[in-house]
């Protein structure tokens, strides 16, 4: 709809309904989202923010509406979303990092079986990504050797091996200790500041503030307010997340 | 570090197998090895050393039954009057002659030795029939359970649910019917016109095994966290790689025991292939039994064998276990 070369992703009037209608997860979401654009997603529990993330990449499959990836509508049969989905990686609450391969393999296992590329090609790249979060020494290690900190650090860049145009984070630090929280949004930080586009939906109200280039808030499926961070919390309009931020800040 | 000790324990152990041509020799070297095994408990960390002590057990059970045979009936030039004198005590023994009764005269041992073959002929291609038919049934009841969504109607899904709905009678069918019987409806009603009786024996056995194996993958399926299927997705692997690549092998681990018992029931299940006239080990003993009218030898021979099978396999399936838990350090 939007002729803006720039919009990577085009929502329109999304609806995930649950029991014919009588749970209504999404009730009508539309935005778009933009090259470059930061856009993290907060709200209250059950407010619906993971289910829009997740149709993104149709994780979830929609009941109603449009989502448009790069000029493609994705829900559309002839499009091949398993090629979409190499675009946008996605970076999970629980991590799911592969727990039968090393931290290598489950890095170099997509490039290679996907993008063709040969084992020292996959493996130079995945090791220039470990070295970039730290974790170059823990390549022959299997997941559940490593810290929560540690297995987010690499589940972000297992996705980044892929070279996606878009990042979705569905509340990567939501598992984490209190003290890991820390390592993983640094790495976001620094994908964002290198101009990678990313939605992210996150309790971490202090991520949203600093990194966030547009903060959606939702509530029982609906966007109730969309703005700059600045203008969200210093300047809330609505009611709803007036109290939402009240309790979390 | 222990890496040294476990190649020792390893070479030791299969120096000891080689040497059972030359049975006392042999024997000590098994010792050996297994005391070298009990003093580095240590390395056991390591598989080899595992492995290298297994052989030597193994080893160490055939030197003592070749040396027994040595001393009870080697025949050599000069036999001391000492041996003699012992050889002529265990000659008159009732144990004795019930053993030459039942397995030396005739030959008769030939039985049970033909009858084994035929049991690991049948054992194995059923085994391989029934992963064969386990997987693919599992894998397009499971495939319908989680594509139904994905596929909105059309070709593939009316394809889909009548493999679905053929997998759901297949197992209903034959898990619900005894297996004795599932062979002799093969043999007798379908394959009336063959007289292949192996064939028919890997048939039934494979088809019956499919069953069950087809519900034990499902199950570990299943088991694998849902999270790890939605990564590979997202990564952009489509259905089939996704199970292929992730969830099969973690699956697999997580089946391996129950896999590993079914494979145990199978081998004994073939036993009862003798109601279709297949010679296989339990019929073999049986056989010796109505000629020698003597049940207690052959029966306890026959059992001592299934039972040594099915060590040998748990302990195999207990080495590849461990290896793969090598990514749960």
């Amino acid at each position: 709809m939007s002729a803006d070369n720039n919009v990577i992703i085009s929502v329109n009037d999304l609806k995930k309904y649950y029991n014919g209608g009588e749970v209504k997860a999404l009730d009508g979401i539309t935005t778009d989202i933009k090259k470059g654009e930061v856009v993290v997603v907060i709200g209250p529990s059950g407010s619906g923010k993971s289910t829009f993330l997740r149709s993104l990449n149709l994780l979830e499959r929609p009941t109603g509406g449009t989502i448009t990836f790069e000029g493609k509508d994705i829900m559309s049969s002839s499009t091949d979303i398993n090629k979409l989905r190499q675009q946008m990686g996605m970076v999970f609450q629980h991590f799911n990092l592969f727990p039968h391969l090393t931290i290598l393999k489950n890095m170099t296992i997509a490039p290679m079986k996907l993008h063709g590329l040969s084992k020292e090609a996959a493996e130079k790249k995945a090791l220039d990504l470990l070295r970039r979060v730290g974790l170059q020494d823990r390549a022959g290690a299997y997941p559940a050797q490593l810290s929560g900190g540690q297995k987010q650090r690499i589940a972000i860049v297992r996705a980044l091996a892929m070279d996606p145009d878009v990042m979705l984070f569905d509340e990567p630090t939501s598992a984490l200790d209190p003290e890991m929280v820390g390592e993983v949004l640094d790495v976001m930080k620094k994908l964002a500041e290198e101009g990678m586009t990313m939605v992210c939906v996150t309790h971490e109200m202090g991520f949203a503030r600093e990194v966030a280039t547009r903060v959606i808030f939702m509530d029982c499926g609906k966007i109730i307010e969309e703005n700059t961070p600045d203008q969200i919390f210093t300047n809330p309009q609505n009611e709803r997340l007036k109290s939402f931020l009240q309790k979390v800040l | 570090m222990y890496t040294k000790k476990a190649n020792q324990i390893l070479i030791i152990g299969i120096i000891a197998l080689i040497l059972a041509v030359f049975p006392m020799v042999g024997t000590a070297c098994a010792i050996f090895g297994l005391i070298v095994a009990a003093r580095n408990k240590n390395a056991r960390t390591l598989i080899r050393a595992d492995v290298g002590r297994g052989l030597s057990i193994i080893a160490l059970l055939i030197n003592i039954v070749a040396i027994i045979y040595l001393i009870l009936f080697k025949q050599i030039s000069h036999t001391p009057a000492w041996l003699m004198s012992l050889r002529e005590a265990f000659y008159a023994t009732k144990f004795y002659s019930d053993f030459e009764n039942n397995f030396i005269t005739d030959n008769r041992y030939t039985f049970i030795r033909k009858g084994l073959g035929v049991t690991f002929e049948v054992t194995f291609f059923a085994v391989l029939l029934g992963i064969a038919l386990g997987v693919v049934v599992a894998l397009i009841r499971s495939s319908y359970d989680t594509l139904k969504e994905e596929l909105k109607g059309g070709f593939g899904k009316a394809i889909l649910f009548i493999l679905y709905k053929i997998c759901g009678i297949y197992l209903t069918v034959i898990r619900g019917t005894p297996v004795v019987v599932q062979l002799m409806i093969i043999y007798f009603v379908i394959f009336a016109s063959s007289n292949n009786k192996i064939l028919v024996a890997v048939l039934a056995f494979g088809i019956n095994s499919g069953a069950y194996v087809a519900e034990i993958i499902r199950g570990g399926i299943m088991s694998v966290d849902k999270g790890q299927f939605e990564a590979g997705r997202s990564l952009g692997f489509g259905y089939v790689r996704t199970m292929a690549f992730i969830i099969i092998p973690q699956a697999f681990k997580t089946v391996l025991p129950a896999l590993a018992n079914e494979f145990i029931v199978l081998i004994k299940e073939t036993s009862v292939s003798g109601y279709v006239g297949l010679q296989e080990l339990t019929k073999g003993g049986d056989i010796i039994r109505s000629r020698t009218y003597s049940a207690f030898m052959p029966l306890i021979a026959v059992a001592i064998i299934y039972l040594l099978i099915v060590i040998f396999f748990s302990w195999l399936v207990s080495l590849l276990e461990r290896r793969l838990k090598n990514s749960e350090r």
